[in-house]
């Protein structure tokens, strides 16, 4: 079947895998031509750079948005770092105890990752506005890591329990026969199992984190804690009449390279988890 | 990351995972306490972070409460929601975020589906490629994928009225032309999510089917339409779900591309708009609310209405 | 290598149930004992309580005289070879071989060693390099083996090993088992449902049915002594026929015509009024070639042939017949706790693969009452079992079998 295939339909796979890569990669090369086109050029309407020039990237870096986008970026890095880590670890006990575990209130659980999931961040960011001002967090890293645990963790939950129900865990019981301790099964045998959906899910739940927006401009207000996302919307030109295209896009275009790294390295797992965690967790 | 951080709490019980039901009650009862005690942490924080400001944002909607004149707070009962839905602002925004819902849904139902059997189909040398690909647009963020899409239609630096011939046509001096734009990132950006959860519906369908409606001398439309979807119904259904829910609270592309100016404005963004800039915290409480509200109607519309059945969508039945 | 002995053991779960009720077994040192009975007879969780994978109620543990109840599996030193195998998939075959031996420290170059001679003896040398997913299910089968013959274990245990292969593979597993068993010498307690699996392996095959053991005796004796009705049906394919019977004297009254009995087994069911004969295929034939000396140890009836199967070396035909109510129901209990769900009254009988009888016609049978047994319809008893014949049975396979060890073990020294 698969062999007999005819060269004309081999073409097709091939245009069509074409159009869709088309697809995905269009405008994220838009951007990254527009990151390089000269402050002149940026008004030209073309789509491709006549002079290219790493000028832009001197502005977020050396440059006059450079106090706006660095602070940022360590923000948005740490910030999302912390609230991944958090939210894994958190994760990783809850899904253990959900894969593995008899104990009534496993499915409310689930049920409420699933509600806190859909819940509208909107209806989260007013009241916070309000208490974070009264206690203090306003603008603070941790008034955004706890925020953004009601993003990261719940798919945390779902996708870590889906990956661990298909841990063998009875591969636990043939180590200790075969003369492991319980420490020893567990790490040789479980840990080298589990580590894979973990870090899959810690990938999921850090894309998760470094997009948001809406709590990022909510809840911070100067260079503190504000987040690349946020910052990009407040990013200002040289002078009052010049738009701050060049400096935004350099700095979005910064801001996917980890991105896309993630996703050239992990894709296989990345799709596992997410089909895993929606569907099966 | 935290993948060799694995606390030792974990380590292994010794009894069987496939001990027989109903094990020496003491041994199940620690079982449930150890439960308990792993699972507890992350779902007071799911409660506290979700159930706590729900409830604290209802209390707030009844109060007429402006944050730059702390002194004139008021208890007003219901008041804010009798201005609110009595205000044209709210069902214009409501309008538009329905509008974009069903058409962005709608839209990448179909395109998802697509891509999702292109996948399923692809040869193997094309496959990681297309599944690279299309998790590009998943990853990227939202802010980005906004600006991307507003700086190629914009007037000043837009290349796609060049390539069009449309010279100074406005996209964003109009409501329509300025939610298609909007629709397009979403949909572009959002699109793969749906197809990747269509594409493991997809994969659970057995081949079998397929030979025996060959068999029964089925065309390839039919066995689309009479084996292929029906058996994926309730990957479908979540996908439709998932993004119905996340559709509807669409904030980050229109505070990029038009700020809500040309009647865009979604119920995200005037909540937003009322606390945040205006400060009307009783206002913005009584909409996130009301926002509130309108996402739990949807699911619940979906999972009764259309009997979404997420256990046997999760596989386990 | 050690003896393994279990005095009154019982496991009991929180509702109360028995899942192995007071189960004493002493298997000799180098002895092939096989556990078989049908799904959850407790079978399993024996052979975990012997491991350490499941906690004992009450009762002792013995290995090589040691009680080992409150040991951890990892301190009692055996090996087990699991139903799925359990292989660790982020290993590779070598690495899964050699697991135990890492866990106990042994050296790079004894490891090597050890893991390339168990390779040889289950020629899984071109495959040492691959991830298990790679491999076939009989090539995880010998990986499963490798890890358990590495390493010098003072028994193996196999919980119903060859269940995930197909009926060929099987068939070659089987009797890779039985050599690599004999060749090593080494306890070995086997956990299967498949009764052919039990017949051609073991040297004793214990049966149990809900937890209790039934009787611990070679293949042979469970065979042609069995000491009831479960382990007469569960004994032997096709499995033995029961009729109703209403006893006459020395003549047992059946739907079958007259069966005449021997003093002995007359004796035996005096007494009694409604019985149970017992009567394998094998005790029939077409009883037109019968020759006339052998015809007078048995009798001759007249049937109606429902079905015939002809295989050749072989031919099976199926004879119905009608049976009182109480013991329909009594037969039908037994068949469905046998995994079984025969829906008809019927008697499976062998006759010659010559034979030209024809379904759907009368045919005259011949059944040799000497193999009869008869058994108490209430209790389930095999009322003419024949004790002594059946230990003298037992008794030569373990004087052969310690022959057969004390070999193994000198060839092994002086090769050594």
């Amino acid at each position: 079947m698969m062999g007999a295939m005819s060269t004309r339909e081999r073409v097709l796979w091939y245009l069509g895998a074409l159009a869709i890569v088309l697809y995905a990669l269009f405008p994220v090369a838009w951007i990254i031509s527009l990151s390089f086109k000269s402050q002149g050029d940026l008004t030209d309407r073309n789509f491709l750079p006549r002079n290219p020039s790493w000028g832009n990237y001197e502005t977020i870096f050396s440059g006059s948005a450079r106090d706006l986008f660095l602070p940022a970026l360590r923000n948005s890095l740490g910030i999302c770092l912390i609230a991944t880590f958090v939210s894994v670890v958190l994760a990783m006990f809850a899904a253990y105890a959900i894969a593995r575990l008899d104990f009534p209130g496993k499915r409310l659980i689930l049920s409420t990752a699933l509600v806190v999931a859909i819940f509208p961040a909107i209806s989260i960011v007013t009241p916070l506005f309000n208490l974070w001002r009264g206690i203090g967090l306003y603008d603070t890293w941790p008034g955004l890591i706890i925020p953004y645990l009601s993003l990261t963790l719940p798919i945390s939950i779902w996708t870590l329990a889906a990956f661990f129900r298909e841990i063998p865990w009875e591969m636990e019981q043939a180590a200790q026969v075969d003369g492991a301790t319980s420490w020893q099964a567990f790490r040789k045998v479980i840990v080298p199992l589990a580590a894979p959906g973990v870090f899959t899910t810690a990938i999921i739940s850090f894309f998760i984190a470094w997009n948001d927006f809406i709590y990022g401009i909510s809840l911070t207000s100067t260079e503190a804690s504000r987040p690349v996302p946020a910052a990009l919307a407040f990013f200002t030109g040289a002078s009052q009449f010049e738009e701050p295209t060049g400096a935004i896009t350099a700095a979005a275009v910064v801001v996917t390279i980890p991105v896309v790294v993630l996703v050239l390295l992990f894709q296989r797992r990345i799709v596992a988890g997410l089909t895993n965690g929606a569907v099966k967790g | 990351m935290s993948t060799t951080t694995m606390p030792p709490t974990k380590a292994p019980k010794t009894e069987p995972k496939s001990a027989p039901k109903g094990a020496l009650s003491d041994r199940a009862r620690s079982e449930r306490r150890l439960g308990w005690m792993l699972a507890g942490p992350a779902f007071a924080i799911m409660l506290l972070v979700t159930a706590y400001p729900i409830v604290q944002a209802f209390y707030e909607s009844l109060f007429d409460y402006r944050l730059t004149d702390p002194d004139n707070r008021s208890f007003t009962w219901f008041s804010n929601y009798a201005v609110i839905l009595t205000d044209s602002i709210w069902w214009q925004a409501l309008g538009v975020t329905v509008g974009i819902t069903v058409v962005t849904v709608a839209v990448e139902l179909v395109l998802g589906f697509a891509l999702a059997m292109v996948m399923h189909k692809a040869i193997t040398s094309v496959r990681p490629v297309v599944r690279t690909a299309i998790l590009i647009p998943y990853a990227i963020i939202t802010v980005v994928s906004a600006f991307a899409w507003w700086y190629g239609f914009n007037l000043t630096s837009g290349f796609v009225n060049t390539w069009l011939g449309l010279g100074d046509y406005d996209w964003f001096g109009d409501t329509l032309p300025a939610l298609a734009i909007i629709c397009l990132s979403e949909i572009w950006k959002t699109t793969p999510f749906i197809s990747l959860l269509l594409l493991a519906g997809l994969a659970q369908v057995p081949e079998v089917l397929q030979e025996a409606a060959k068999v029964d001398g089925a065309t390839w439309l039919q066995r689309l339409w009479k084996v292929t979807i029906p058996n994926m119904k309730a990957a479908i259904m979540v996908a439709l779900l998932f993004r119905a829910l996340d559709a509807f609270r669409i904030f980050d592309n229109i505070f990029i591309m038009t700020r809500g100016n040309n009647n865009t404005e979604s119920v995200s963004f005037l909540a937003y708009r009322q606390t945040i800039s205006r400060l009307e915290i009783g206002l913005g409480s009584a909409l996130s609310v009301l926002v509130f509200l309108c996402v739990v109607l949807i699911a619940v519309v979906f999972i009764k209405g259309f009997k979404v059945d997420l256990a046997s969508a999760r596989g386990e039945k | 290598m050690a003896a393994i002995t279990m005095n009154h053991i019982v496991k009991r779960y929180g509702d109360g149930f028995p899942a192995v009720n007071d189960v004493s077994l002493d298997i000799a040192d180098g002895e092939f004992m096989i556990l078989v009975g049908p799904s959850g007879c407790g079978k399993s969780t024996l052979l975990r309580m012997i491991v350490g994978l499941e906690d004992i109620t009450s009762g002792d543990m013995l290995i090589g005289g040691q009680r080992v109840n409150e040991k951890s599996p990892r301190e009692r030193n055996l090996s087990m070879v699991f139903q799925n195998y359990a292989l660790y998939p982020h290993l590779s075959v070598f690495e899964n071989i050699a697991f135990p031996l890492r866990l106990a420290g042994t050296s790079d170059a004894e490891v090597k060693k050890r893991v390339q001679d168990a390779a040889d003896v289950l020629e899984l040398r071109e495959h040492l390099e691959r991830k298990p997913a790679n491999l076939s299910g009989g090539q995880r089968q010998r990986v499963a083996m490798g890890r358990a013959i590495v390493r010098q274990a003072d028994a193996f245990l196999f919980d119903e090993p060859l269940s995930n292969l197909d009926a060929k593979l099987r068939g070659q597993m089987r009797t890779e088992i039985a050599r690599l068993q004999r060749r090593l010498g080494v306890t070995t307690v086997y956990v299967t449902h498949d009764q052919t699996e039990a017949m051609t392996l073991g040297d004793r095959v214990a049966v149990l049915r809900k937890g209790v053991l039934q009787q611990v005796a070679s293949p042979r004796e469970l065979y042609e002594q069995p000491v009831n009705l479960f382990v007469a049906g569960f004994i032997g394919s096709p499995p033995m026929n029961f009729l109703p019977a209403t006893v006459q004297g020395a003549a047992l009254r059946t739907p079958f015509g007259d069966l005449h009995l021997d003093d002995r087994r007359a004796k035996a069911v005096a007494g009694h009024d409604l019985v149970i004969v017992g009567l394998r295929p094998g005790h029939f034939e077409d009883a037109s070639l019968v020759e006339e000396d052998k015809r007078r140890h048995g009798s001759v009836f007249r049937a109606m042939v429902d079905v015939t199967e002809w295989l050749g070396d072989q031919q099976y035909a199926y004879i119905p017949f009608e049976a009182p109510a109480e013991i329909t129901a009594q037969l039908r209990d037994l068949s469905r706790e046998l995994d079984s769900d025969q829906m008809r009254t019927q008697a499976i009988v062998e006759i010659d693969a010559m034979s030209r009888l024809r379904e759907g016609r009368e045919a005259e049978f011949w059944v040799d009452t000497r193999k009869a047994h008869v058994f108490d319809p209430k209790t389930g008893t095999n009322l003419t079992r024949d004790a002594e014949a059946g230990a003298r049975m037992t008794e030569e396979v373990a004087q052969e079998r310690a022959e057969q060890l004390t070999e193994t073990r000198e060839g092994r020294v002086t090769a050594g």
